[in-house]
């Protein structure tokens, strides 16, 4: 697709290299020369210095042919009007990168009357992440298929567990657990094992399995599933407001640590069951006094990215059990890795995500069939939910039979419903959805899932 | 320094020169040459060394940065003249290797200078060689190669085409690296295919119109007669002459024409410009030297043909020029350092460039006089990013620099001044003949082996735009390459640590 992109900021530049690596023509609009110079240099794109919602500079960027323009600016009004030139200049879709809530309730007259898509929302999408993350604590982070029925787990094999050491033929054997091995990762190194891959203490794995399933595996390894109770948040933010929502309505207990006082007397009129403190979240002994030591959760998001990291580490340290650690600034994730702080969420990669999500969901009607798509373990490996069509050329084959390719797995099939762990006898029927795990990129179609 | 990554660009390189020299056996086919043999030795040796470099070298990292970028270039450029160079050398038509270096040099590099004598003597087979390595280094090797392979990962094949491509800088016409290049080659290729359509239905011999075309397309300039090209017809002339002009315009010109924007090429002032300076040189030379010939006629069709030839820095010519007045010789002298549009195959400073270098000058001038004014530089009504006109200012002095001291080096032969200047200025600028005893009537065969090697790195640096050539040659490029990230800082860290623990010890 020929896909221009305005605004090149964390958000624009993570979907150029994204779109790229999938093989798009990329146009790239900024009003900085130098970021369009370094873009240019980084990626094979051309680029336009120039104002993404100026007809000009549209028109220079070839807005004619153009199949998708995204604009990912940081402002909200700003996208709104370059989706709309964009719209009336040419004939391509749209979509807006729109942060401001309030827009939320416009949602649908944008997108019927004016046929922009829109992505809405960064903190409410990354407040339900780390929601996600805490209500199921082994985990260090959750992909979800299939309408919310399939979760795709990772998490950190525990120091002596019993899954040290066999491979995934005994795992299946001892536990008479139906769970799915996925991906191993060892030091960075991602793999999707097979069945004489042996599982190490430290390793991260991923596993498929339905909601009891699970429960009974992790029972069965001596991993403690119950969800925290307690959580504190640093950092009265957007992010912490939608969080604490979610938190409290599932009945955790949250509290807030923010130095603004009338953010904090907001907060406390919006969030009348939640414990708001007022004072400096880097402050030890104000969160010794709060009882950092009695809380399960630990969430930092305060908005410098290295005062969360040292403030995960001390919690680390007083034995939080569950931290999850806020980086605007994904750039060095392998120190980050060395860190061992389990979760790291970054709010603009959630955005991009969001949006590469829907540039995938455009491709359907261009002959793609995904449903879903999320990258896993660093972007070395995707997982992806194939819709079956009529035309599906491999019906009712049993999967042993079938040449797929190397470094792809059939994680799960969902049937009207109902979640099959695929064995090697199952098949695959239309109208089925299939969960692939892959470590390649690029894929569009259940079919390139197959050796040709 | 990506060293893994240059050794397997070369080697892919080397290949393609390899399928290069293919088209010059055909001829040799036709003509039943014998002596083509050569032509095959050296093929062998091209895919043997080139495979050998492709199989045996396996980067780890495949992103290559500004530095390998003008490497590769500028290796490729000096490989390809050297590896070019064998089947004369084999053949025993040059029986010097330097220069047969040198004619190869000047083939890729589109200058047209030559070292041969009599040009007739040559078999077709080499003849054609000759010739194609002007089409080949017209439009770029690596460029050409990019239209067809992904030569590196990612983004990075861009440094490949800035270090190439010619022009102050560089902008592509659709997204991808590769389809710019395809793109260009495409209009290329139309361009050589019309006016070698032409010239055949004008009645010239076809393997004269085969070598001619391929001369003006790279604005090259070897011919394939001993008197250039003013035995054929004027008609034949003419149309030389505009193909020659037409090389030597800005091919982004062409694609909107074919985008079907043609109004466009108006507002591009670089290209307006160049047609007007090519009109006023023929006015003012038509002028100069219209006493020398019979009727105007003829001296505009004179005049015309030099100018269209030395402006888009080809070299062909049909008068000898150095008998003409020199008025109408510093003229053409001017129009060497002018040279053709950027974007286009042709060499020398670049219309685009003078323009900004005058209104720069202009700008200062204004400054010397209001100093509080504020003024920017615009061009095609954008204003200028201060990293251009940077560009532009250390293009205009490396180039000078270059020249001076080329000037400075050759004339230890003890040629006289006009003959050293313009032999410089002729190479450097890509034209291939300059005045006195390189004139149009002469050749470059009078110097020796040191001045010849001089002359083959102002080719090369001048086609290559002089900086990624002397990137190349610069002791940094090569020294203080490696920063290993962490892995560095670990180790000085832990002899540091070391260190410590010595102290405590005593």
């Amino acid at each position: 697709m020929k896909i221009i992109i305005v605004g090149c900021g964390k958000v624009g530049e993570t979907l150029v290299a994204d779109l790229c690596h999938e093989g798009h023509d990329i146009t790239v609009v900024d009003k900085e020369d130098a970021v369009v110079d370094l873009v240019c240099d980084r990626y094979d794109v051309m680029g336009f210095a120039g104002n993404g919602a100026s007809y000009p500079v549209l028109m220079d960027a070839d807005i004619e042919n153009a199949d998708l323009v995204i604009a990912a600016t940081g402002h909200d009004e700003l996208n709104l009007l370059v989706c709309l030139i964009a719209r009336k200049a040419g004939h391509c879709q749209t979509i807006a990168r729109v942060r401001n809530p309030e827009y939320n309730q416009e949602g649908h007259f944008l997108k019927e009357e004016l046929g922009l898509a829109l992505v809405l929302n960064q903190e409410y999408a990354s407040a339900q992440e780390i929601a996600r993350v805490l209500k199921f604590p082994t985990a260090i982070e959750i992909n979800t298929f299939a309408k919310g029925k399939v979760d795709l787990l990772h998490f950190r094999i525990p120091q002596e567990s019993i899954l040290d050491g066999i491979t995934l033929y005994e795992l299946h054997e001892k536990l008479k657990c139906d769970v799915l091995v996925c991906t191993q990762e060892r030091e960075g190194q991602m793999i999707i094992p097979n069945g004489n891959s042996i599982l190490r203490s430290g390793d991260v794995i991923s596993i498929v399995a339905t909601s009891e399933e699970q429960a009974a595996f992790f029972r069965k390894i001596g991993l403690k599933t119950n969800s925290v109770r307690k959580v504190m948040i640093i950092g009265g933010g957007e992010i912490s407001f939608y969080l604490a929502k979610m938190l409290l309505r599932v009945g955790i207990q949250v509290k807030i640590v923010e130095k603004d006082l009338k953010r904090c007397e907001t907060l406390a009129e919006l969030l009348p069951h939640a414990t708001i403190i007022h004072g400096e979240g880097s402050d030890r002994d104000l969160l010794n006094e709060e009882g950092i030591a009695q809380v399960e959760g630990f969430v930092a998001l305060s908005s410098i990215d290295e005062e969360n990291m040292i403030l995960s580490l001390y919690a680390k340290a007083a034995g939080v059990r569950k931290i999850v650690t806020k980086v605007d600034r994904v750039v060095f994730e392998e120190v980050f890795d060395q860190l061992n702080l389990d979760t790291m969420i970054s709010p603009k990669k959630i955005t991009a995500e969001q949006i590469l999500q829907y540039v995938r969901a455009m491709q359907n009607s261009y002959g793609s069939n995904i449903e879903t798509l999320h990258r896993m373990m660093d972007d070395q490996a995707e997982a992806l939910e194939f819709l079956i069509r009529d035309n599906f050329g491999h019906v009712a084959i049993p999967l042993k039979d079938l040449r797929i390719k190397k470094g792809v797995l059939a994680a799960c099939i969902n049937r009207n419903g109902k979640i099959l762990i695929p064995r090697g006898g199952d098949v695959i029927l239309p109208g089925d959805t299939v969960i692939v795990i892959t470590s390649l990129k690029g894929m569009n179609d259940i079919e390139d899932i197959f050796q040709n | 320094m990506n060293f893994p990554m240059i050794g397997r660009t070369l080697g892919y390189m080397i290949l393609f020169e390899a399928a290069f020299m293919s088209p010059a056996a055909l001829t040799a086919a036709f003509y039943r040459e014998k002596s083509v043999i050569w032509l095959f030795v050296s093929m062998v040796i091209c895919i043997v060394t080139g495979l050998l470099l492709v199989l045996l070298i396996k980067p780890k990292q495949k992103r290559i940065y500004a530095r390998e970028g003008s490497v590769i270039c500028a290796l490729v450029w000096f490989l390809y003249s050297f590896i070019g160079a064998l089947p004369f050398r084999l053949s025993g038509y040059i029986p010097n290797m330097i220069d047969a270096v040198f004619e190869t040099a000047s083939g890729f590099t589109t200058t047209g200078a030559s070292i041969l004598t009599d040009v007739e003597a040559l078999p077709h087979w080499l003849l054609f060689w000759r010739s194609f390595t002007h089409w080949v280094g017209g439009m770029g090797i690596l460029v050409f190669v990019m239209a067809i392979i992904p030569l590196a990962a990612g983004g990075s094949t861009m440094f490949l085409m800035k270090a190439e491509s010619p022009g102050p800088s560089v902008k592509k016409m659709v997204p991808k690296a590769g389809q710019t290049a395809g793109l260009l080659y495409r209009m290329y290729f139309v361009l050589t295919l019309s006016e070698l359509g032409i010239l055949i239905a004008s009645k010239m011999p076809i393997f004269d119109s085969l070598c001619l075309t391929f001369g003006t397309a790279g604005t090259g300039g070897f011919a394939v007669l001993n008197s250039g090209c003013a035995g054929y017809p004027v008609d034949q002339q003419v149309i030389l002459t505009i193909f020659m002009i037409l090389f030597g315009t800005n091919f982004s010109a062409y694609y909107l024409i074919v985008t079907g924007h043609a109004k466009d090429v108006l507002k591009i002032s670089e290209v307006t410009t160049y047609f007007a300076i090519i009109a006023g040189a023929i006015c003012l030379i038509t002028l100069n030297i219209s006493g020398m010939y019979p009727n105007l006629g003829l001296a505009i069709k004179d005049a015309a043909f030099q100018v269209g030839s030395i402006i888009t820095t080809t070299g062909f010519s049909t008068a000898d020029f150095n008998l003409w007045p020199s008025f109408a010789k510093w003229i053409l002298i001017l129009l060497m350092f002018c040279g053709a549009c950027a974007g286009s195959t042709g060499g020398g400073m670049k219309v685009s460039r003078i323009q900004v270098a005058v209104k720069t000058v202009i700008k200062e001038l204004d400054n010397a006089i209001h100093p509080n004014n504020i003024r920017k530089i615009k061009y095609d009504g954008k204003v200028l990013d201060h990293a251009v006109l940077r560009g532009i200012n250390v293009f205009i002095v490396s180039y000078f620099l270059v020249l001076g001291a080329s000037v400075a080096l050759i004339s230890i032969e003890n040629m006289d001044l006009e003959t050293n200047f313009t032999a410089v200025v002729a190479t450097l600028n890509n034209i291939g003949p300059g005045l006195s005893k390189v004139g149009p009537a002469a050749n470059f065969s009078a110097y020796g082996p040191f001045a010849t090697c001089v002359l083959i790195f102002d080719m090369i640096a001048g086609r290559l735009e002089i900086l990624p050539v002397l990137v190349l040659f610069s002791a940094h490029t090569w020294k203080d390459g490696e920063f290993l990230g962490p892995s560095f800082g670990k180790e000085r860290r832990k002899s540091k640590d070391q260190d410590f623990a010595d102290d405590l010890m005593i």
